[in-house]
């Protein structure tokens, strides 16, 4: 599938990297330079300048929207998706669309798809969607339900890493080191949120053993289409985790949302892979690696990591978990998983 | 009530009513940057241009190819002999390794004689006849360019065979005669009337004589500089010039088993290599300075020492006497000038090429008013135009560096300066696009590809006759090459841009080639589209508030 440089094609001037390529077939280019695309979330909607969820939402909803000809319904989490895409009276959505509540937009989507299967209306698929906030933290419970019950729905996770609709919070999802509204960094004792475990959701969702999980980011829109292809051909739970950038949470600049995206891949701090059956089958092999203060310093959630002195040992310890990734998935030439 | 549920007081809309361009304080502009490749090329060869036609593939050569001789007539000489400042200059280097450019312009150029693609000529004759002095690059491309605009065109040449310098200066194993001749026809097939054996002694009669409108001078600089060395009577002293033209004869000049080169320019590669061809077991070139130092281009060093060629550097000829040559050894002084230091060495040698320089022969100019000759080149306009009214010249007989590309690039623009001359205007260039530097660009969208090297003849096979050294690229080599251009500075239609902007505000117009436009109802102004355009075609610009 890819060669050592993870590269798809070869020879084709920008390859697979950017999302169309007048040299390639038009089936190999993306949904996203496709002049036919959905546009499932449309303009006018209210994110910030450079939003990466709404990037993500529009890669992966539209993805979808093309592998089910059409046919799709989306069931969307309380958070910043929600709130800037649907202030009444307008909507942004160009599919059938519903919100409830925070915490359970997992249980309306298997609800909506139970009332298809009542319905016997197979051919209508459902996607439950949502930020990390929703999904990680409130809405983990029923998402967790969903997947041990079986429910026939692709459940798709935009994580950027705080609640940023209330004013960047953190939530189980935040990095350790990052400064959020409640983890501020303070002293030498408190360098922004916690180290621990967090919530890796991932994992955790292939610990269900359910057929088909899989992380992303909108850094690499042929690998997160692809996914979401991948997922559309299969039923029962799925899961997919995509990284998106938050300009205005992470004090970050507009135009670098898709660079951080690309940055935190190639320093090994998110591992994209895709599991199947609870087990990784595949893995995106870093292409240029990176130490994790090229990823950070742009951020101004990790400022105080480069003060004067800088906190070399906390850098440390988040290059460790860098490391830690690499080694665990096998992310660079060489290493398999 | 208005009839609807309990809360509901507004119809429902579509957000497109919210017209998000309004929070924008800088807008995305497309943008068409100055290409490197294209900025450098002494021909002014739209590089860029070709290069994404011929990475179509077999449907884009003959496309390309035409693209490319509307700038320089001699794509298949070109891609042998030009020193290729446009890979110099090629952002690619900074990334892995330059494109090689050179190679695909060549295999276009043999593709176009292979396919027997000729040019079209759509310009309405002028009535208007140019005459052109000199049948060597840069006269050849006056004629070619002026045919184009319409203009009849006779080309005066001294020798007995067109080329000039490509002919009696650059030897057959880097530039086939056959190569050669199959350009120079194409011209010729154009129309353009070439009357040989023709050595003009006054530029001005020639004109009157012949009843033309203007004149392009391109006479070359083909008389070998010399420097006096006491020499024996038995010993041989030949200028490189001379040497390299006789190898057009039907006599292979006698130089010996041993010869020595004095200089350090491409000419003396030339010569110390086609030495060796010629039999000599010992081809030494003997330099005042550093190799560091060497005008000669590296290319040529290192294919020279491949074959065999020996470098003595830092050192002088004294004199040669009784078949041996006395060389003084020299030291760079502080200001980098080689000083005689008196120590004295011998190198046997049958005979010693002066590889030294070259002067223009003016003579044609004698008692035409206004032209002024300094450094014994002449002086020309940025028009190109001499002293002399209606008389235009380039090539190696005005100021500049003397290559046959730059001769080429004299010629296309004489030639577009003497058309509006001839029409009673003035031809004014269009402006410059900006430079696309390589910090334009965002490379991690291109494929990591290194550069195709083109196979080079084995070093002891090629010293011994005067195959060509260089062997050209196959098919799906070339591809490959063109593919690893960066088409920096201009929108190459990857739809990177249309992907990745969050609000849907870039339209895509249709297909490749259409490219897109911003729609300022909705552009954010966020730079995502700028940040992720792989070749630097957007930039921001600020609003007007």
């Amino acid at each position: 599938m890819a060669d050592s440089n993870g590269q798809r094609v070869r020879f084709y001037q920008v390859g697979s990297f950017a999302a169309g390529n007048r040299l390639l077939d038009p089936e190999q280019r993306t949904v996203q330079a496709r002049m036919d695309r959905s546009n499932t979330l449309t303009s006018g909607h209210r994110a910030c300048q450079g939003c990466g969820e709404a990037l993500g939402a529009r890669y992966a909803l539209d993805a979808a929207m093309r592998a089910t000809d059409g046919k799709l319904i989306a069931a969307n989490a309380t958070g910043c998706l929600e709130v800037f895409s649907t202030p009444f009276p307008e909507s942004s959505w160009q599919l059938p669309w519903i919100h409830s509540l925070f915490g359970n937009a997992p249980a309306v989507a298997s609800g909506v798809a139970a009332a298809l299967r009542a319905k016997g209306r197979e051919d209508v698929r459902v996607i439950g969607q949502g930020g990390d906030g929703g999904t990680v933290d409130i809405g983990f419970g029923c998402l967790s339900g969903m997947f041990e019950r079986g429910d026939d729905v692709l459940y798709v996770c935009y994580d950027n890493e705080a609640y940023m609709n209330t004013g960047v919070q953190r939530s189980g999802a935040t990095p350790p080191a990052a400064r959020t509204a409640n983890t501020k960094p303070i002293g030498r004792e408190h360098p922004g949120n916690q180290f621990g475990q967090g919530k890796d959701l991932p994992r955790i969702a292939m610990a269900h053993g359910i057929p088909y999980v899989a992380t992303a980011t909108v850094a690499d829109l042929h690998d997160l289409e692809r996914k979401v292809e991948a997922a559309m051909e299969l039923h029962g739970p799925r899961y997919i985790h995509v990284f998106v950038p938050c300009p205005l949470g992470w004090g970050a600049a507009a135009a670098d949302t898709i660079k951080l995206a690309r940055l935190v891949v190639e320093s090994g701090l998110f591992p994209v892979f895709e599991a199947a059956g609870g087990e990784v089958v595949g893995v995106s092999k870093i292409r240029h690696q990176v130490p994790v203060e090229d990823y950070l310093k742009p951020q101004r959630r990790y400022a105080h990591l480069f003060g004067d002195p800088p906190r070399t040992d906390v850098i440390e310890r988040l290059q460790a978990i860098a490391d830690a990734n690499i080694a665990r998935y096998g992310l660079l030439d060489g290493e398999t998983a | 009530m208005n009839g609807k549920p309990y809360a509901i007081t507004l119809d429902v809309g579509t957000s497109l009513a919210n017209k998000t361009g309004s929070w924008r304080t800088e807008r995305a502009v497309y943008v068409d940057r100055m290409p490197p490749c294209n900025d450098a090329c002494p021909a002014g060869e739209n590089i860029q241009a070709w290069l994404y036609e011929a990475e179509e593939g077999e449907g884009g050569y003959e496309s390309a190819w035409r693209k490319l001789v509307e700038e320089n007539p001699f794509p298949a000489i070109m891609g042998r002999v030009c020193y290729h400042p446009c890979e110099t200059a090629c952002n690619r280097a900074q990334l892995d390794e330059a494109v090689g450019i050179h190679s695909v312009e060549r295999f276009l150029g043999d593709e176009g004689i292979r396919q027997g693609w000729q040019v079209e000529l759509d310009a309405e004759p002028s009535g208007k006849r140019v005459l052109v002095i000199g049948a060597g690059p840069s006269g050849l491309s006056a004629a070619y360019q002026l045919t184009r605009l319409g203009h009849a065109v006779t080309i005066y040449e001294a020798g007995s065979l067109p080329g000039g310098m490509m002919r009696f200066g650059i030897p057959q194993y880097r530039l086939p005669r056959d190569v050669l001749e199959a350009e120079v026809q194409r011209i010729l097939d154009l129309g353009v009337e070439l009357k040989l054996n023709t050595t003009v002694d006054n530029a001005l009669e020639a004109m009157r004589e012949g009843g033309f409108d203007a004149a392009f001078l391109a006479v070359g600089a083909h008389i070998g500089r010399r420097a006096y060395v006491p020499a024996g009577e038995a010993d041989r002293i030949v200028d490189a010039v001379s040497l390299l033209e006789s190898m057009e004869g039907e006599e292979r000049p006698q130089l010996g088993r041993r010869v020595a080169i004095y200089g350090g320019g491409d000419t003396a590669m030339d010569a110390a290599r086609t030495a060796k061809r010629l039999g000599a077991t010992d081809a030494v070139v003997v330099y005042r300075r550093t190799r560091e130092r060497m005008p000669a281009h590296d290319f040529e060093v290192e294919e020279a020492s491949e074959e065999g060629i020996e470098m003595r550097w830092l050192s002088t000829v004294k004199h040669f006497e009784g078949g041996k040559l006395a060389l003084e050894r020299m030291e760079l002084d502080e200001s980098g000038f080689p000083q005689p230091t008196g120590e004295v060495e011998e190198l046997e040698a049958d005979s010693l090429v002066l590889a030294l320089g070259q002067e223009a022969d003016l003579s044609l100019l004698d008692g035409v008013p206004g032209i002024e000759v300094s450094d014994g080149v002449v002086q020309v306009g940025p028009n190109m135009m001499t002293g002399c009214e209606g008389v235009f010249a380039g090539g190696d007989m005005v100021p500049a560096e003397r290559t046959v590309t730059v001769g080429v690039g004299h010629g296309k623009k004489a030639a577009r300066h003497i058309d509006r001359w001839l029409r009673g205007e003035a031809f004014e260039p269009g402006p410059r696009h900006e430079l696309a530097t390589f910090e334009s660009l965002n490379t991690w969208y291109y494929s990591d590809a290194p550069r195709t090297v083109q196979p080079q003849l084995e070093a002891a096979r090629r010293a011994s006759n005067f195959a060509e050294v260089v062997a050209g690229l196959d098919e799906e080599s070339a591809v490959f090459e063109a593919r690893r251009c960066l088409s920096c500075g201009n929108c190459f239609s990857c739809d990177n841009c249309y992907g990745v902007c969050p609000d849907n505000a870039v339209i895509k117009l249709g297909e490749p080639g259409e490219l897109y436009e911003i729609d300022l109802d909705f552009c954010k102004g966020c730079g995502l589209c700028v940040a992720e355009c792989p070749c630097g075609a957007i930039e921001m610009v600020p609003e007007q508030i």
